[in-house]
């Protein structure tokens, strides 16, 4: 019944048992519990034996001292089996929700620390469909299934016990039967395994589907193309249902099947038992106590053999667990990586090239030398490569060829935290999460006070609108703080790079969605931002770029031009052409 | 629950059907132990070597009959669960598609998204589960006691007192399991929520070096969810010994007062062996019978989860015809609404656009310039006032007529993680030369073609291999792919460079002539040249002009420009 017999289950069970084993007391008393409650219930047929045979077969022979004895003593096991069994379900719940919790605080720990690129590729409904149902899954077979597979072999071998000692002739039947229903489980199961990891799977699909969905509500609203998603809806949820089917129509034969094994060495039993019987081999009240141990046989092993397809979903939906906990995260830094502290801001790139996907170049040969403290605007046609820039700089993303420095430090020999810790950062999409806009504003920094909180964000000129909202700084941003606008959404992250303490400053289109009031309000709050920071600006506003104490020219993944506004201008090439087309725009 | 009962009427004869074939499966499964009683009682002490033989046969046949009629109704029962499921799961689906924005807002996303998926799961083993052990386990319950009663009815009354102590405990603690089960759910919610963000949340993440942050938030939800299923299970799992304890105490009585009887001659011990023998059947069906209920709550809980969003009024709803002659395009007339229905987000707005011009919405971040446009696809209704096109009043025109119109881009929309087409085309199935019309006019289409797969390249998650400017521009083109009447750019040009803001500008007037724009904006240069301009202010209307107009008569107008191009005109 272990699925010890599928050689890929077998790691999975090995891994979860690591699980349980942290609660190792507790899992050791419920064990003593559970043999104690076991015994106690097959005690009980002795005991009704007893009685029964107490009770006789003549109209007034009844010893009723005996019978009364012995059913003193049943109510006492009752009783006690009761209370134990509750016991039980108590740890076996906290066992459960314990491994449960663990699994999922492991899954997201790790998903924390899987690089950007995962996040990617990989739709987030996947990953929750995988945190919620598959860890569901494990958690639900591990409080009803563990305790009935152990309940299960107990009082299996506990009856078996008990036939020997009342009939060793009898017990042979036992002895066909429970060797041919372990191989007929076997058997199933490694027959079942393939379409229960199907099963997670189509389901995980269905939840990467329905997030997706579900996010782009409004976009499919706009178009009124609702027929169309429900059609690319149902062909998921076809699937993933018809995988849930493949498994469950397969897996309901396991069931029924035991109870026949048990039915017909019922039928053998009891001939065999009536014939001994005749034979003065046995008394009636022993063919009594058979009939009731085997009876004892079906109701477990029929329930052994329904969960058997229960462990089978908790055995792939673990692997999936573990699959994704075993995402490889962020290369660990090198064994000698460098602490960075007290950065100075000098950074430079040396032949840099760097590429997303095989072929497709994004960035080609680039070099750059920036000192401390300088402003450095980055600008070119859309794609050009400017946010991959950004991308690099945190390494988000490793560069293929050549190396980026940091105060003459390669940022590869760096502790990657201590490289991040020292950038500020406002990027294009304004990223807020479900918690206070107090949080929200500290986020980048816990030790901010209350004051210096409100203080940020009035530089950001985002106080007086926060100040209206009805629970002021403690208002609850909704859903990740759609009842911001997106405007508000850029100043509150600019309010929260102000409180980062940190010599290096990444804007990427910071203001891109802020009007131009707003805009030219907060400018004395940005250059204060901004000063004595290296800082790398990505903006289309010229009165940004023109201040820039060097400018980078890139297109096409090239860095075609670099210099100060009005060297570029000199030059009379890309970035001129670049300039003076917005600048014919106004007049 | 009754709103899950809807689905399963249509099942009601395929139920009756499983039920019957598990019926007489279960009728086998009881004929054994009776046989059992019979042989021991009958045939051996007249020791009647050949019937005990053919009993056993017998006991083999009914055996088969069991197995091959059990496997077909747990079949049946899968089946028409995930039938039943499927459809819910559609119909929820379905629902949340349409449902108005304002009560979408009011579910988030993240509940929406774990009520469809956790909870039509719950729904989903409830169906299948009971129809599995909810038929067979009653049955033999019932069986159990009537073969009882058969053979021996003054013994059997023992049971018909239990049974309702039985039915009282597990219905008193079930209503205590469903609310426990939904506060469980809602932190599941939670759970969901905090996974979503801090995956669209990474980079942020990451730059600041809050991972061990985000892990801490994430464990005190999950602790919450740890809490509350303990505590919902806890409280179930006092049903199974409670029951237990009440049936074998009725065993016991049996016993003694089987003793009395046999003592008096009124009964045999063969009997009390078969009773007994029964009492263990009614017993593993009362804990099979209990399982059901703690489904059941699981099960209900969601079930109210699931109706109370199939119950919310879908789509918006329509009203009379509202129609009155010779009215502009799009016309405004006093128009006044609010989100939250306590501060108004817009106050009357009129103002009137004729068809094939250009409409531009200009002021401060947060003066409803975002709503204004939401009113006009009518994703809210106005609260006051009216908003009508070609004289047509929104709140009469079905909606999907009425966004089939327009073309639009806003400030959250998502790029799917699918093809390039697909994500022009949108589910709408356009033909390949409308989508790179499109692309094309958004200037996006030089980029895409440069690709070595072209309008086959599949995008990365809501787009994240692209740039700010190229995911806009191909939201434009998504926008313009179906040949709208009217295209709507919630400030969608803003990471765009001003070459190509222009280029598209100037493509789309030549490949989209006759198309209405509102185009929403920040900045004064990307709407001066439309035919009107509205200037808001917190929810009101400044004023409405051309830039021209503006210019000469609106004071906070020129302020504006002045702020914006100051350092430029000169």
């Amino acid at each position: 019944m272990k699925g010890a017999s599928n050689p890929k289950v077998l790691p999975v069970v090995a891994r979860l048992w690591r699980y349980l084993s942290r609660r190792r007391a507790v899992v050791l008393v419920a064990f003593l519990v559970m043999l104690l409650s076991n015994l106690l219930a097959l005690v009980v047929p002795m005991l009704s034996g007893a009685a029964i045979d107490a009770i006789g077969t003549k109209a007034g022979g009844v010893n009723f001292p005996a019978v009364f004895s012995n059913c003193f003593w049943m109510l006492i096991c009752y009783a006690a089996s009761a209370f134990l069994s509750y016991l039980l379900s108590l740890m076996l719940i906290h066992l459960s929700q314990t491994v449960v919790q663990s699994l999922r605080q492991d899954i997201f720990q790790n998903l924390m620390r899987l690089p950007v690129s995962y996040f990617d590729k990989h739709p987030v409904g996947n990953i929750i469909s995988c945190i919620c149902y598959d860890v569901d899954t494990i958690g639900a077979s591990l409080s009803t299934d563990l305790i009935q597979i152990c309940t299960s072999v107990i009082t299996v071998l506990g009856s078996l016990v008990m036939l020997l000692i009342l009939s060793p002739s009898l017990s042979m039947v036992m002895l066909v039967t429970i060797p041919v229903t372990t191989l007929f489980s076997r058997w199933q199961m490694k027959r079942m395994h393939p379409l229960f990891r199907r099963r997670s799977q189509k389901l995980g699909e269905l939840g990467g589907l329905m997030e997706e969905s579900v996010t782009a509500g409004r976009t499919v609203a706009t178009y009124a193309c609702e027929e169309a998603m429900l059609r690319r809806f149902e062909r998921k949820n076809i699937e993933a249902m018809d995988a849930y089917y493949e498994a469950d129509a397969k897996s309901v034969l396991l069931g029924p099947m035991v109870n026949f094994i048990n039915n017909i060495s019922l039928a053998v039993g009891s001939v065999l038992g009536a014939m001994l019987c005749l034979a003065q081999q046995l008394t009636l009240g022993a063919v009594s106590s058979f009939v009731l141990y085997s009876r004892k046989f079906s109701g477990p092993i029929r329930e052994a053999a329904n969960i058997v397809s229960e462990i089978q979903a908790a055995a792939a939906a673990a692997e999936r667990v573990f699959r994704l906990m075993d995402e490889a995260p962020e290369a660990p830094d090198k064994k000698n990586a460098l602490p960075l502290s007290d950065v100075e801001g000098n950074i430079g790139f040396e032949k840099v090239s760097f590429h997303y996907n095989e072929g497709e170049e994004v960035l080609h040969d680039i070099n750059i030398d920036i000192p401390k403290g300088s402003i450095v605007a980055i600008v070119g046609p859309t794609g050009a490569g400017k946010t991959t820039v950004v991308n690099l700089l945190m390494r988000f993303y490793d560069v293929q060829s050549g190396k980026i420095t940091v105060d003459g430090a390669n940022i590869q020999e760096v502790i990657r935290r201590d490289l991040r810790m020292a950038y500020a950062m406002v990027l294009q999409d304004s990223w807020l999460f479900s918690g206070s806009v107090y949080e929200n504003i500290a986020y980048g920094n816990e030790n901010a006070t209350l004051e210096q909180v409100i203080a940020a964000a009035k530089a950001a000129k985002i106080h007086q609108h926060i100040m209206s909202l009805p629970q002021g700084y403690d208002t609850l941003l909704e859903d990740g703080g759609q009842n911001f606008s997106k405007g508000q959404r850029q100043l509150l992250t600019i309010a929260r790079a102000m409180l980062i303490d940190a010599n290096m400053l990444i804007l990427d289109e910071a203001t891109s969605n802020v009007d131009p009031n707003t805009e030219l309000e907060i400018n004395e709050a940005m250059h204060r931002l901004m000063k004595g920071k290296t800082c790398f600006v990505i903006a289309h506003r010229l009165s940004t770029i023109e201040n820039a104490d060097l400018i980078l020219v890139m297109d096409k993944g090239r860095l075609v031009e670099q210099g100060t506004h009005q060297e570029l201008l000199q030059n009379h090439s890309f970035y001129y052409k670049f300039y003076c087309e917005q600048f014919k725009k106004y007049k | 629950m009754e709103a899950i009962g809807v689905y399963i009427k249509p099942y009601w004869l395929r139920i009756a059907a499983g039920l019957v074939i598990k019926f007489l499966g279960t009728i086998m499964d009881l004929i054994i132990p009776w046989l059992l009683a019979y042989i021991v009682d009958d045939l051996m002490p007249a020791e009647n070597i050949l019937a005990i033989f053919q009993a056993g046969g017998l006991m083999v046949l009914c055996s088969v009959i069991a197995l091959t009629f059990n496997i077909k109704a747990n079949r049946m029962a899968a089946g028409i669960s995930r039938e039943i499921t499927q459809k819910l799961r559609y119909d929820l689906f379905e629902h949340i598609l349409y449902l108005p924005a304002r009560e979408r807002d009011k579910f988030t996303s993240s509940s929406l998204i774990s009520r469809l998926s956790t909870d039509t799961y719950h729904v989903h083993q409830l169906i299948e589960k009971s129809q599995r052990i909810g038929i067979r386990s009653p049955l033999l319950m019932l069986g159990g006691i009537l073969f009882a009663f058969q053979l021996e009815p003054k013994l059997a009354t023992i049971l018909l007192l239990i049974v309702p102590l039985l039915a009282l405990v597990i219905l008193t603690i079930t209503r205590r399991g469903i609310p426990l089960y939904t506060s469980t759910n809602e932190k599941i919610d939670q759970l969901v929520r905090a996974v979503r963000e801090s995956a669209i949340g990474i980079r942020v993440i990451k730059a600041l070096s809050k991972a061990d942050r985000e892990v801490d938030r994430f464990r005190t939800i999950n602790e919450q969810v740890r809490d509350a299923s303990t505590a919902a299970e806890t409280t179930m799992a006092l049903t199974a010994p409670a029951m237990t304890f009440l049936l074998n105490s009725g065993f016991l009585l049996v016993i003694l007062l089987g003793a009395i009887a046999v003592n008096a001659g009124d009964t045999q011990p063969g009997k009390i062996m078969a009773f007994l023998s029964y009492f263990t059947i009614i017993l593993n069906a009362v804990l099979s019978i209990r399982k059901i209920f703690v489904l059941w709550s699981k099960g209900s809980a969601s079930a109210q989860r699931i109706s109370q969003v199939m119950s919310t009024p879908r789509e918006m709803p329509l009203g009379a015809r509202d129609y009155i002659e010779h009215r502009p395009f799009i016309s405004f007339e006093n128009v006044f609404f609010s989100y939250n229905k306590k501060v108004d987000n817009l106050q009357g707005i009129s103002f009137s656009l004729q068809k094939g011009q250009t409409l531009g919405i200009t002021g401060p971040t947060g003066s409803g310039k975002t709503t204004l446009i939401s009113l006009l696809m009518r994703f809210y209704d106005v609260d006051r006032g009216c908003i009508r096109i070609e004289g047509e009043n929104l709140r009469g025109i079905h909606t999907n007529q009425l966004r089939r119109r327009f073309g639009a881009v806003f400030q959250n929309d998502i790029l799917l993680a699918d093809t390039i087409y697909e994500n022009i085309s949108f589910l709408r199935d356009l033909p390949i030369e409308n989508v790179k019309k499109a692309a094309r006019t958004a200037q996006i289409a030089d980029y895409i073609e440069s690709l070595p797969q072209g309008y086959d390249t599949r995008l990365d998650m809501r787009g994240a291999n692209l740039s700010g400017g190229q995911k806009q521009r191909l939201l434009i083109a998504r926008a313009l792919a179906a040949d709208p009447e009217i295209l709507v750019l919630d400030d969608a040009l803003s990471a765009l460079d001003y070459r190509t803001d222009a280029a598209l500008r100037r493509a789309i007037r030549e490949e989209y002539g006759q198309i209405t724009v509102v185009m929403v904006s920040q900045r004064i240069s990307a709407i001066w040249d439309a035919d009107l301009i509205l200037l808001l202010e917190d929810g009101r209307l400044v004023d409405a002009g051309t830039h021209e107009k503006l210019m000469n008569r609106c004071e906070s107008y020129r302020k504006m420009v002045q702020v914006q191009m100051g350092g430029i005109a000169q």
